[in-house]
């Protein structure tokens, strides 16, 4: 039933013989979005490709030279580069799984809860809501080193650790910092979705599965998780790709380090850009990465269409 | 044939309630940390153990914020850049998604599937290529540039959106005002946008956040002191060797009050922007 779309197609309406507007309206409504979008969108993706081939130099009086696929060449060889692809795509999967896993708890606690519903889902869509740039140099507080951090302050209280950590010295600890402001930034997000796809399942299903006499285990296991299946899924894709934009958070934080153990395929483009002025190679690196992104978003679009709206049941 | 009997079903919904409460502590505590901290001196920052509540509580921080250099200009300066952004992006995906909704046109599926597949390019990418554009064309250093960038960015995004919402509207009142003799701008301007206001909200909501947020287009267009935006000065209160975190989170609190104002009173239209796609805030 959740793989096969039911394609209801609605008669258009073709009884006017002649549009009530001339053949020109439809592009002057048109123009001004999509001339903008034209030339910061488009025109910037096929100036890319162009700059890619180039060892471009930024600074005036340089002539850039083609080099072909060098750049790209460079990258397939570059061992930092798929370094950061691993680390890239480990903290797409880690935080994934901790946003889907915590945000599926909270939205089934939110949705059964009688008193302050509502409450609930404010408090926790607040980190949503806050920017990148804040949460990352409010995370980068939380982790400071030596005892007057708040999160060393915890866990040695709780004896989890014996004496500070200094999180962002050592790539291992660093993760885990990074790891958590990801999953805790966009947990709520996670929870709003499957909060309106839990709300979408008519309740008298359940009534009918209780009558049945189907436990609480049952119904999660056999009815709501098969119904929100779709959403699903398509929270999974949309936060891989969201994952795979991984930037701000990494570039506050550790800006790579130490010795590119936290490094991202964002951070090191970026670095190789707008640090060490290699644009050529960084366009080169960009492409690889929309290749990739778009790789995992064409996933989604054959297997579901790009709309998901499975909350009507 | 209950399995649960009902005082087990009560437990239960009082457990939820429960950890929901203990849960808030991980969601809102590092947020309200930030607000603390912001209120606490600059000795106490470090201090240890680490206070959530401060036992004095200073304004210094923002007093040093607001009298720093150009912080109430990048303040001023978001404020413009984001009403302007959202301003033209709720205009022109309004206008592109309309002619896509009601009008026929040659090239329109494919115009319209470009529009689509641009929708799984992430803005990030077009960093370098978009940085180079903006030089040649002495667009860098310029609010107005920045605005300009802005907008594009989620245009494809808010028209898909809007497309879907018009579509959705009854033709009746559109086809008695033709019928008068209204002009297809006329249609759009005075029946269209008064019944999409709902879905106008929420792309207005978002494409402000989305440039009021922004940080790193900001870093690399703008060199000018004077022209910065709020997330660059709040960037900058971070310092060299030691940071006063006290100023840097009087001077995100700044920045996140208007965000968080925004969505607690227009709470409805995140949500409807947040489950019609994937609209990431």
């Amino acid at each position: 039933m959740t793989l096969t779309r039911l394609r209801v197609t609605t008669p258009r309406k073709r009884d006017r013989t002649k549009p009530y507007y001339a053949w020109y309206v439809p592009y002057l409504f048109l123009l001004p979005g999509v001339l903008l979008y034209l030339l910061w969108t488009i025109y910037p993706l096929v100036y890319q490709l162009y700059i890619s081939f180039f060892d471009w130099k930024i600074m005036p009086g340089q002539t850039s030279t083609y080099i072909g696929l060098g750049n790209y060449e460079k990258a397939l060889a570059d061992r930092t580069f798929w370094l950061a692809m691993q680390h890239t795509f480990a903290y797409a999967i880690i935080t994934v799984i901790g946003q889907m896993l915590i945000g599926l708890v909270l939205a089934f606690m939110v949705h059964r809860v009688i008193l302050g519903k509502r409450f609930f889902r404010t408090i926790y869509y607040l980190p949503v809501v806050t920017s990148w740039i804040v949460v990352s140099f409010l995370f980068l507080y939380l982790f400071s080193p030596g005892n007057s951090g708040l999160i060393n302050y915890i866990m040695t209280q709780l004896h989890v650790i014996d004496k500070p950590i200094s999180w962002m010295a050592n790539g291992d600890s660093a993760w885990i910092a990074i790891y958590s402001l990801g999953i805790w930034k966009g947990m709520g997000w996670a929870m709003v979705i499957f909060l309106a796809a839990l709300q979408g399942i008519p309740p008298d299903l359940y009534e009918a599965a209780a009558i049945d006499g189907a436990n609480e285990w049952d119904r999660l296991r056999y009815m709501t998780l098969p119904l929100i299946q779709r959403t699903l899924f398509f929270v999974f894709v949309a936060l891989m790709i969201g994952g795979f934009q991984v930037f701000l958070s990494v570039l506050i934080l550790t800006n790579g380090g130490p010795l590119h153990r936290t490094e991202v395929s964002l951070t090191y483009m970026f670095n190789e850009a707008f640090g060490k002025l290699n644009f050529g190679y960084g366009a080169a690196l960009s492409y690889i990465l929309a290749a990739v992104i778009v790789g995992v978003s064409g996933v989604q679009t054959i297997l579901f269409g790009r709309q998901n709206r499975d909350v009507e049941y | 044939m209950m399995t649960t009997s009902r005082s087990q079903q009560r437990l239960f919904n009082l457990a939820i309630f429960i950890v929901l409460c203990l849960g808030i502590m991980i969601a809102a505590g590092p947020l309200l940390y930030m607000l603390t901290t912001a209120f606490k001196g600059a000795s106490y920052v470090q201090e240890y153990p680490p206070r959530f509540i401060p036992d004095t509580i200073t304004l210094d921080n923002f007093i040093q914020a607001f009298t720093s250099r150009n912080f109430g200009r990048a303040l001023l300066n978001s404020a413009l850049v984001a009403v302007s952004t959202t301003m033209i992006v709720t205009t022109l995906s309004a206008l592109t998604a309309y002619s896509f909704a009601r009008f026929d046109f040659v090239g329109k599926r494919v115009m319209y599937g470009g529009l689509i597949i641009m929708l799984m390019i992430p803005g990030t990418v077009l960093l370098i290529p978009q940085f180079i554009l903006a030089s040649n064309l002495g667009l860098l250093n310029s609010l107005q540039g920045l605005t300009l960038v802005y907008s594009a960015g989620p245009l494809a995004f808010n028209t898909f959106l809007l497309r879907g919402f018009f579509e959705n509207l009854p033709r009746e009142l559109e086809e008695s005002a033709v019928i008068d003799g209204a002009s297809p701008f006329t249609v759009f301007w005075r029946v269209m946008l008064p019944l999409a206001a709902p879905a106008l909200s929420t792309v207005a909501v978002f494409s402000f956040l989305g440039a009021w947020d922004e940080y790193i287009l900001a870093l690399n267009f703008l060199t000018d002191e004077s022209l910065r935006t709020l997330p660059i000065a709040i960037a900058n209160f971070r310092g060299q060797h030691s940071t006063n975190w006290g100023l840097v989170f009087a001077g995100s609190l700044t920045a996140v009050i208007p965000t968080v104002l925004l969505f607690v009173f227009f709470q409805r239209y995140f949500i409807q922007g947040v489950t019609s796609g994937a609209v990431r805030g």
